[in-house]
């Protein structure tokens, strides 16, 4: 059965991950890697959200709170709280950062076929970065587009800052 | 089987790159007089490993167009032609075409072969005007000039004559292949002439004889075969024969005006575009690096015994034991000799000669010193000393930009330099050399220096400074106001003291890679900017303090002293402003841990640590909680992952694994509100 459906159609892997009693997706091959949650040297000037950075193997990478970043209550890490690594294109490079969530939950293979398109929400997640919603036995779960989240959503709020300073 | 030339292809323009850096040289060497046959050499050589490399490729147009400049230094080599000035000129326009042509062919678009064509009928029209010429050079010009003609499309075919040297069999290439690959351009009738074989006594049977007349018309497609088709097939030879192309036309056109105003127009244009490939291909240069061999394999070996320290090591504690507790104390300082040897001989690889970003200067010299008729002679010393390239990479345009303004305004022109008793031509002087931890390079001149009273006089009415204070000012201090940003925009210098605007971004890009720029100048004499840059990028002295519980990283270079304050030298200007008597002068104080939001707490000054910083030529003190050890941090950036942060300039791993930040002075006292505050520049 499992092989007819991954010939038959584009099927992708997610691993999802609960924020807020929410299961989250994010496409598996963006990310790179999990990590226990570890304290970070937050970084000055910097939005709430950015928890600050960390030494992965020697490559200085930023952590952003989901949580945070999604307007949703801060809450103290617990055992389960993780950081997974994700590699996005950015511009004409890649770039290596961390997102702190509550704890991860499974790998799915989802039918693009079967996504829905997200309802416009009121809630504090931007529609924008949703990439779409998809049901898995009877469950809700949001996928993120991750590189949108990441360029949109975390890099371009400074550089528009940046770009007002240069011409300040 | 096919070869797969792509890969071969980066070479080539890595050493197309170098070969035309070579060319250029050596075109800058002549035209300073003399005709030095090795120098000649070496240009043709270049140009000829240009030709050949991109024939190869299918470059057809480079080819082409290295081939009449190969034609022409050929004749230089011969001693048949002097290397005029007009002629050098064109030679270096044609370097830049080249670079520019082979500039597009690398971003993989099609060059434009106009400006190339143009500069090609010059060059050949400078070789018919010539007295006297060999057959294989005259050829070749009628060859090149018929193709200027055949661009207006009435050319119907082409009469050839291929005679070949006698010794052209030896070197393995066989007439009757050429011949035969002549034949698929077009239909080819061929007349033989053998008038010079000898009787068969007296001949020699590896020397070739016969020669060929041959008319190429246009084949059953009824397209006229291209002149650079035609060229292509004798390419290998063309040095061990004699080759006449003539282009068979109905009608003969004389070139029409229009023609040449179009010329003109596109040479305008073209030296733009060529500029513009120019500074794509610096860019693009930025991505790789030349190391020498002698390079990796010192690090191959230290690497080596970094294997062999780590296997003794591993070795030992398999079953570790305090008896052998010597052992592994002499493992671990070899274990931190080889890194640091590694650390080192890496840093090494990534060090360039200075020479690198000097090198464009002769021509830019010998370029505006044309432009602006001032003789002007350059003297580069201390090529050699290296540095870091990525340092080098940004110290370009500041060099630039000083070296322009020595020409511009600091050399006067040769009638002034006669009246105020120097030698007409004057000298712009690139020095670089090491000096404690930094690299130095100075740019001098021996032109009209900087007048202290025109900028003073400049100040005091931009109310910079009051006219009594002015005459306390040393003269270090009224030149260095022409790095002032408000100061030099405002209004051109040029007219008032010979120097011109911009020198606040030539201070603002020093300062942002750690260094400093200093002027000194004698009125009448001339004047001197010394650059003082750190010698890499990568490493930095660091001074580790704690802010708030947080551990950060000073640039060690940048602090003056540390100081334990004393609550009595305290002082408060206004609310917030709190500044500190240091010995005769009252210094500003700020707190980092509130600017980079650590807390919020105000906590009393009395009795804290206060770390005097120098920058921009100001005593800033920062209070802070701890000063921990100095070491050196490997810095990486931020901008990798993030972005650039305010205030932080990187980051940079501890001992202990964690991240520390290092702080950027420039944008601490950004944030400060210190930067608009010109009472302290005047104070410091």
């Amino acid at each position: 059965m499992e092989a007819i459906n991954t010939t038959q159609t584009t099927e992708n892997q997610y691993l999802t991950f609960i924020l807020d009693e929410e299961e989250f997706g994010v496409d598996i091959l963006s990310v790179q890697e999990l990590r226990g949650w570890e304290n970070a040297t937050p970084m000055p000037n910097t939005p709430d959200w950015i928890q600050g950075v960390i030494n992965l193997r020697g490559v200085i990478v930023p952590i952003v709170c989901l949580r945070k970043r999604f307007g949703l209550e801060d809450r103290e890490p617990c055992p389960t709280t993780v950081m997974i690594i994700v590699k996005v294109a950015s511009g004409d490079k890649e770039r290596v950062l961390g997102i702190v969530v509550d704890a991860v939950s499974e790998v799915y293979n989802i039918n693009e076929s079967d996504l829905q398109p997200a309802p416009s929400m009121d809630g504090a997640i931007s529609i924008d970065f949703v990439k779409g919603l998809a049901t898995i036995d009877e469950k809700m779960v949001i996928l993120l587009d991750i590189n949108k989240l990441v360029n949109e959503g975390v890099l371009a709020k400074t550089d528009n800052e940046k770009a007002e300073s240069v011409s300040a | 089987m096919s070869v797969d030339l792509e890969q071969f292809k980066e070479m080539f323009y890595e050493e197309s790159s170098e070969n035309l850096e070579a060319m250029e040289s050596g075109l800058l060497e002549l035209s300073e007089g003399g005709t030095d046959l090795d120098v000649v050499n070496t240009i043709f050589r270049s140009a000829h490993s240009i030709k050949g490399g991109s024939a190869t490729f299918g470059f057809t147009s480079v080819a082409g167009f290295t081939h009449v400049m190969e034609g022409l230094l050929d004749e230089m080599r011969e001693g048949k032609r002097e290397a005029e000035a007009k002629i050098i000129d064109i030679l270096l326009e044609s370097v830049d075409v080249l670079r520019a042509m082979l500039g597009s062919h690398q971003e993989g678009e099609e060059p434009d072969d106009e400006r190339a064509n143009i500069l090609k009928s010059q060059l050949v029209a400078i070789r018919d005007g010539g007295v006297s010429s060999s057959s294989g050079s005259e050829s070749q010009a009628q060859a090149a000039d018929s193709s200027s003609e055949v661009s207006g499309g009435t050319c119907q075919g082409w009469n050839i004559q291929f005679s070949p040297h006698e010794d052209l069999l030896q070197t393995g290439n066989d007439p009757a292949l050429m011949i035969r690959e002549l034949g698929v351009l077009g239909t080819l009738s061929l007349e033989m002439d053998d008038s010079r074989l000898p009787s068969l006594d007296a001949m020699d049977p590896e020397l070739a004889y016969l020669q060929w007349n041959m008319t190429l018309k246009s084949g059953e497609d009824g397209n006229v075969p291209n002149q650079d088709a035609i060229e292509e097939i004798f390419e290998w030879v063309e040095d061990e024969c004699d080759l006449t192309l003539e282009a068979i036309e109905e009608k003969r056109k004389s070139p029409d005006r229009r023609a040449d105003e179009r010329r003109q127009n596109d040479r305008r244009q073209g030296s733009r575009r060529g500029g513009e490939a120019g500074a794509k291909k610096t860019t693009q240069a930025a991505a790789s690096i030349r190391v020498g061999t002698e390079r990796i394999d010192a690090m191959m070996d230290l690497v080596g015994e970094l294997v062999i320290t780590q296997s003794m090591l591993s070795q030992l504690g398999e079953d570790f034991d305090m008896s052998q507790m010597e052992r592994l104390r002499d493992g671990l300082t070899q274990l931190e000799r080889n890194s640091r040897e590694l650390q080192e001989s890496m840093m090494r690889m990534r060090m360039q000669p200075v020479s690198f970003a000097f090198n464009r200067f002769p021509r830019m010299v010998h370029d505006i010193g044309q432009k602006l008729g001032k003789q002007i002679r350059l003297e580069m010393v201390g090529e050699d000393t290296e540095m870091d390239k990525t340092v080098m990479e940004k110290l370009n345009d500041p060099l630039v930009h000083l070296v322009r303004n020595s020409m511009d305004h600091g050399l006067e022109p040769p009638e002034e330099r006669i009246d105020a008793g120097k030698d007409p031509e004057g000298y712009v002087r690139l020095r670089a050399f090491h000096q404690g931890g930094s690299i130095v390079v100075e740019i001098s001149d021996d032109g009209r220096g900087l007048s202290r009273e025109k900028i003073l006089g400049k100040a005091i009415e931009k109310g910079v400074v009051t006219e009594k204070d002015a005459e306390l000012w040393s003269d270090e201090q009224v030149f260095n106001l022409l790095f002032d940003a408000g100061f030099s925009t405002a209004e051109k210098l040029s007219d008032l003291s010979g120097r011109g605007v911009g020198l606040d971004v030539v201070r603002r890009n020093i300062e942002s890679l750690g260094g400093r720029v200093d002027v000194a100048s004698k009125f009448g004499e001339g004047s001197s900017f010394s650059i003082r840059l750190p010698l890499t990028l990568a490493v930095l002295d660091g001074q580790l303090f704690r802010l708030a519980g947080q551990t950060f990283v000073l640039p060690l270079v940048s602090i003056i002293e540390s100081l334990q304050i004393r609550k009595e030298l305290v002082g408060g200007v206004g609310s917030n402003a709190e500044v500190y008597r240091l010995r005769d002068q009252y210094i500003p104080i700020i707190r980092p841990a509130s600017i980079l939001d650590c807390s919020d707490k105000h906590e009393s000054l009395d009795g804290g640590l206060l770390v005097v910083v120098e920058w921009d030529n100001r005593h800033v003190g920062l209070l802070v909680d701890e000063l921990l050890g100095q070491q050196q941090v490997v810095i990486k950036s931020l901008e990798t992952n993030y972005q650039k942060v305010p205030a932080i300039s990187g980051a940079t791993i501890l001992g202990d694994g964690k991240v520390s930040l290092i702080i950027d002075l420039a944008g601490l006292f950004e944030l400060s509100g210190l930067m608009n505050d010109r009472a302290f520049r005047i104070a410091a």
